[in-house]
């Protein structure tokens, strides 16, 4: 052991001597190590103005482990040695090891490790990591990935000064790729409107002119502004012109653009709403029940999820596909269970129904509470379903809400294929239009009243997984959208899903575009209001039911 | 018939054991009241607060209790029903007769409690940073006053960040919308424009923010350096900040800084995203002192989980604890009127190196930190106040409150208008 340790040491000053031996060689053959050293050696006890200058400093160096640096900067791994107050690069490891490995700033090179108590980390702000994005991103400029360049050539835009837009420049001729070719090209328009020369200008403004960025509209703005002393901030006339034009075609795209947006964001809100009321459709739509423990079978679909990402810690990715038939088995069987043990002995009393599906819902709560906490669990969102997809520069929608919304129609176009292409579905609506002569015909009208519950039991717990990636999965998840699922199906009319699946969207679109002008809780209010007004004028919804069936209820 | 006599003897005996033994243990013992959401929205926050207090009646025992008796808790669970606050404390004060109750989270809930507190004339220690405009004689207030937290963070970001354009956004109920009324007055103040500040208001557990964040971000995107400053309050910071990073919002382009957002609610969320965006509070766990590291190991040791975190209000409690103890000692006495004149002037030591003092509106001193997340849901700070910073009960900027001062010493009063020279009752308003 001892021996062991020996050698450890060993090795360890024998990496540094090899080390310092570098050092010591390099210094021999470029004068700027010592530079170097001493520049990034003033980050231990510097200000966050004192470390940007010292970024500079490094950035015009030219040392040929800058780029390194600034990239582990950037990283949160620049360390400083309390001993000695010297700088040093860390290897990525876990958070809380106990010890770190150092690199050499100097030559790249491992220099053995320290105890995570011995070295400090120097702190980075955003204003300083912002500098170093730009200051890396001249470095990218020249990298062999298009993603790459194309972000190096949007993060120097953000920094137009004239060593970026010379490098800009360069590039411009060297470059093959027509997207970054183009990204290029806005940049030094947006540089060349500052420019002296007038016609630069105007070439400037009709390079920009089909951009849609806010940042360009900004600052084509600020071109035609007017001073309070009367003057602007362009002298040119006819830029100005040309200026205000641009703006006018800018703007009316925009606002064109923001609506279409306003409606996706819509859609995104009602395809929620239809998620979780098409299962209500199902058991009181089609079979008259009012179950108010709906809410928790959602619930139980999101705690099915969390189960499921639990049980598979390494595969996130796939949790969420795997939650799906999982969430719709769980509560499905335990829609049944109610049916069957409840429900079934109180058809046609829905007062006492009412009441015992509410005692059902705090039931099944206080059980989710007793084994799972009153905490909230973390549902994670998988890597696919994070960020943004950008349609163009002014219209984006985020993926969670993409997939919810891809995933709303797929389920409610599977749920209409098995309502009116299989067996079981000719059976649900036989005996849900005249249950005498279902019964008649050889149906077994109990079994399929439980399948029939099961199915909208099954359809809430796959929305609870829709659900669990846009909200807070705990104990009361279901008391929130209950509510929402009722308007929903009493607006679109008891027993029709297509009707369901209209008002849905509908409320949701409507809600957003209240939302602007009056605040999420007075949009909310107004639907409701505007909902009730709606009921007053068609009792039976967007789509009543039509047929002897219905009549006779 | 003998025997049943005996066996009668016997019980009585044994009761008369325990009867005595019960009435000697009431007169050994100082009660402490918890009064924390133990169930319910609040429990996330306030059940570590439960268990930082017993943790600290744990360390005053074992170093022989306070005035040579022990410290018996009485834990109650108000279930985040503000109602129920005010129920649980009239049953600490005058069922189980507490000398001091440490409790409440929200404002709702240290509002029910008050008439309670000041009926039955107890002492209440209330830990969290709150909107200020209000100076009991029973509570002593160890969390935050926004001049201590909301207004020093708008100050960092005009002066070090060049923020133009601001967004308050927050939770709709008292505290949010008080401090928001406050921040405003002091932009004002500044030359903000009002075109340049949107306020809204979102209700608790809110969790469909995608047209919220794109509003946002176009505000942001004016030309001007934008900034948010978020009084969003429990479980609707989750899907708040997915949003954020799912509209890969970044802290350089619009930095959201939050009042109510700390560590142990950020330990649930994968962090990634976030980095850069900004907390103000007067404690973080990262900050390296020695009084900081010995404190994190103690609450590891007691709660058995290396990976718990720890955060302002924990701080503020065990800043109240100690201030507490001290007071009780000086006063040689758990009296509650003579712990109160006790307490103003006393000094205990912080855990970031500093000195918490308990002022005449019973506010204390504390230093200002103003942190960004890092990638492992911790703080690097950014920027601190050089001292510690006296808590205002009232604020000057609110036209209404200028000439208002709380002095419980001198003028004995919470509510003195320096103008009118009238005391307008403890909480007037």
């Amino acid at each position: 052991m001892k021996q062991f340790l020996f050698r450890g040491g060993g090795q360890c000053l024998f990496a540094l001597l090899l080390a310092m031996h570098s050092v010591g060689l390099l210094y021999a053959q470029s004068p700027s190590d010592a530079a170097f050293l001493t520049s990034i050696g003033a980050l231990c006890n510097a200000s966050f103005d004192e470390k940007g200058k010292i970024v500079e400093q490094i950035a015009h160096s030219g040392y040929p482990s800058t780029q390194s640096v600034l990239a582990a900067f950037l990283d949160d791994r620049v360390y400083c040695r309390n001993q000695d107050q010297k700088i040093f690069l860390i290897k990525p490891g876990p958070e809380d090891a106990p010890t770190v490995a150092l690199i050499d700033p100097l030559t790249l090179k491992t220099l053995g490790t320290a105890s995570a108590d011995d070295v400090t980390k120097v702190v980075t702000n955003n204003h300083l990591r912002r500098v170093l994005q730009t200051t890396l991103a001249r470095f990218g400029l020249s990298s062999s990935k298009t993603s790459v360049r194309l972000q190096a050539v949007k993060d120097m835009e953000r920094d137009l000064n004239e060593g970026n837009v010379q490098l800009l420049r360069e590039r411009s001729a060297l470059e093959t790729n027509w997207r970054v070719k183009k990204e290029i090209a806005v940049g030094l328009a947006l540089a060349d409107l500052d420019g002296s020369d007038a016609q630069a200008r105007l070439a400037a403004i009709a390079t920009l002119k089909g951009s849609m960025r806010q940042d360009v509209l900004n600052k084509l703005q600020a071109l035609v502004e007017k001073s309070p002393d009367g003057t602007f901030a362009e002298s040119d006339e006819h830029v100005r012109k040309a200026a205000g034009a641009a703006i006018q075609s800018m703007e009316s795209w925009r606002s064109f653009y923001s609506g279409v947006q306003t409606v996706l964001f819509g859609l995104s809100l009602g395809s929620i709403l239809v998620l979780i009321a098409i299962g209500l459709g199902i058991t009181f739509g089609v079979m008259g029940v009012i179950n108010m423990a709906h809410g928790e079978l959602m619930m139980l679909g999101a705690y099915a999820t969390y189960v499921v990402q639990m049980a598979m810690p390494g595969y996130i990715g796939s949790s969420v596909l795997v939650a799906v038939p999982v969430a719709f088995l769980v509560s499905g069987l335990t829609g049944i269970l109610i049916e069957r043990t409840i429900i079934r002995f109180l058809y046609g009393r829905p007062l006492e129904t009412l009441l015992a599906t509410f005692g059902v819902s705090l039931i099944l709560q206080q059980f989710v509470r007793t084994i799972f906490t009153a905490l909230n669990r973390e549902v994670k969102t998988p890597e696919w379903m994070s960020g943004t997809l950008q349609l163009n520069e002014a219209l984006s929608i985020t993926y969670n809400r993409l997939y919810i919304l891809i995933f709303t129609l797929l389920v409610f176009a599977a749920l209409l294929m098995v309502l009116k292409k299989t067996r079981i579905g000719l059976e649900i609506r036989a005996v849900a239009q005249n249950r005498a002569m279902a019964r008649a015909m050889g149906i077994r009208s109990e079994w399929v009243d439980a399948i029939t519950f099961g199915l909208g039991s099954g359809i809430a717990g796959i929305a609870g997984v829709a659900l669990s990636q846009v909200t807070n999965v705990n104990a009361n998840l279901g008391q929130s959208y209950i509510i929402d699922a009722f308007m929903v199906i009493v607006f679109g009319g008891v027993g029709s899903l297509w009707g369901a699946m209209v008002a849905g969207l509908l409320m949701g679109v409507v809600d957003q575009l209240l939302q602007p002008y009056a605040g999420a809780v007075l949009a909310k209010i107004l639907v409701l209001i505007a909902l009730i007004l709606f009921i007053q004028a068609r009792p039976r919804g967007l789509f009543p039911a039509t047929g002897r069936a219905a009549e006779s209820q | 018939m003998r025997l049943k006599s005996i066996t009668t003897g016997m019980l009585l005996f044994a009761m008369a054991l325990i009867f005595s033994r019960s009435a000697r243990a009431q007169n050994d013992t100082i009660k402490v009241g918890v009064l924390h959401s133990l169930s319910g929205t609040m429990a996330i926050s306030e059940t570590t607060l439960k268990d930082t207090i017993l943790m600290m009646i744990d360390e005053q025992n074992k170093k022989g209790g306070l005035l040579g008796k022990k410290l018996e808790p009485v834990v109650v669970d108000p279930a985040s029903n503000w109602p129920l606050f005010a129920e649980k404390a009239q049953e600490l004060l005058e069922k189980d007769k507490v000398a001091v109750v440490f409790g409440c989270w929200t404002s709702v809930s240290r509002k029910s409690v008050l008439p309670v507190f000041e009926k039955d004339n107890g002492l209440l220690f209330y830990p969290v940073q709150y909107e200020g405009e209000e100076s009991s004689k029973n509570v002593i207030y160890t969390g935050a006053a926004p001049n201590q937290q909301a207004i020093p963070a708008v100050d960092y970001l005009m002066k070090d960040v060049g923020v133009k354009r601001w967004v308050l956004e927050g939770t709709d109920y008292v505290y949010p919308r008080t401090t928001n009324k406050i921040l405003e007055a002091y932009l004002h103040s500044k030359g903000v424009k009002p075109e340049d500040i949107s306020i809204n208001y979102t209700p608790f557990g809110y969790s469909d923010w995608q047209a919220r964040v794109a509003a946002i971000k176009k505000f942001g995107s004016a030309g001007k350096k934008t900034a948010v400053v978020s009084t969003i309050n429990g479980d609707a910071n989750v899907p708040f900040y997915k949003e954020l990073a799912n509209q890969k919002i970044s802290a350089e382009d619009i930095p959201v800084v939050a009042f109510s957002v700390g560590e142990e609610e950020l330990s649930g969320l994968d962090t990634k995203p976030l980095v850069g965006h900004l907390a103000a509070w007067n404690y973080f766990e990262s900050i390296n002192t020695p009084a900081n590291k010995a404190f994190i190991a103690q609450w590891h040791t007691f709660i058995k989980n290396p990976k718990r975190t720890t955060n302002d209000p924990m701080e503020a409690h065990y800043i109240g604890f100690n201030l507490w103890v001290k007071a009780v000692q000086k006063a040689g006495t758990t009296d509650v009127d003579k712990v109160i004149a006790a307490l103003p002037g006393l000094e205990t030591p912080n855990l970031t190196g500093g000195i918490a003092k308990v002022l005449p509106n019973h506010h204390i001193t504390k230093p200002v930190y103003i942190g960004e997340v890092r990638a492992d849901g911790q703080f690097d700070v950014v920027w601190k106040t050089s001292t510690t910073v006296p808590g205002q009960a009232w604020s000057p900027y609110l036209p209404s409150d200028k000439y208002i001062v709380a002095d419980w010493v001198t003028l004995k009063c919470g509510n003195y208008n320096t103008a009118t020279k009238k005391c307008s009752g403890q909480n007037y308003k």
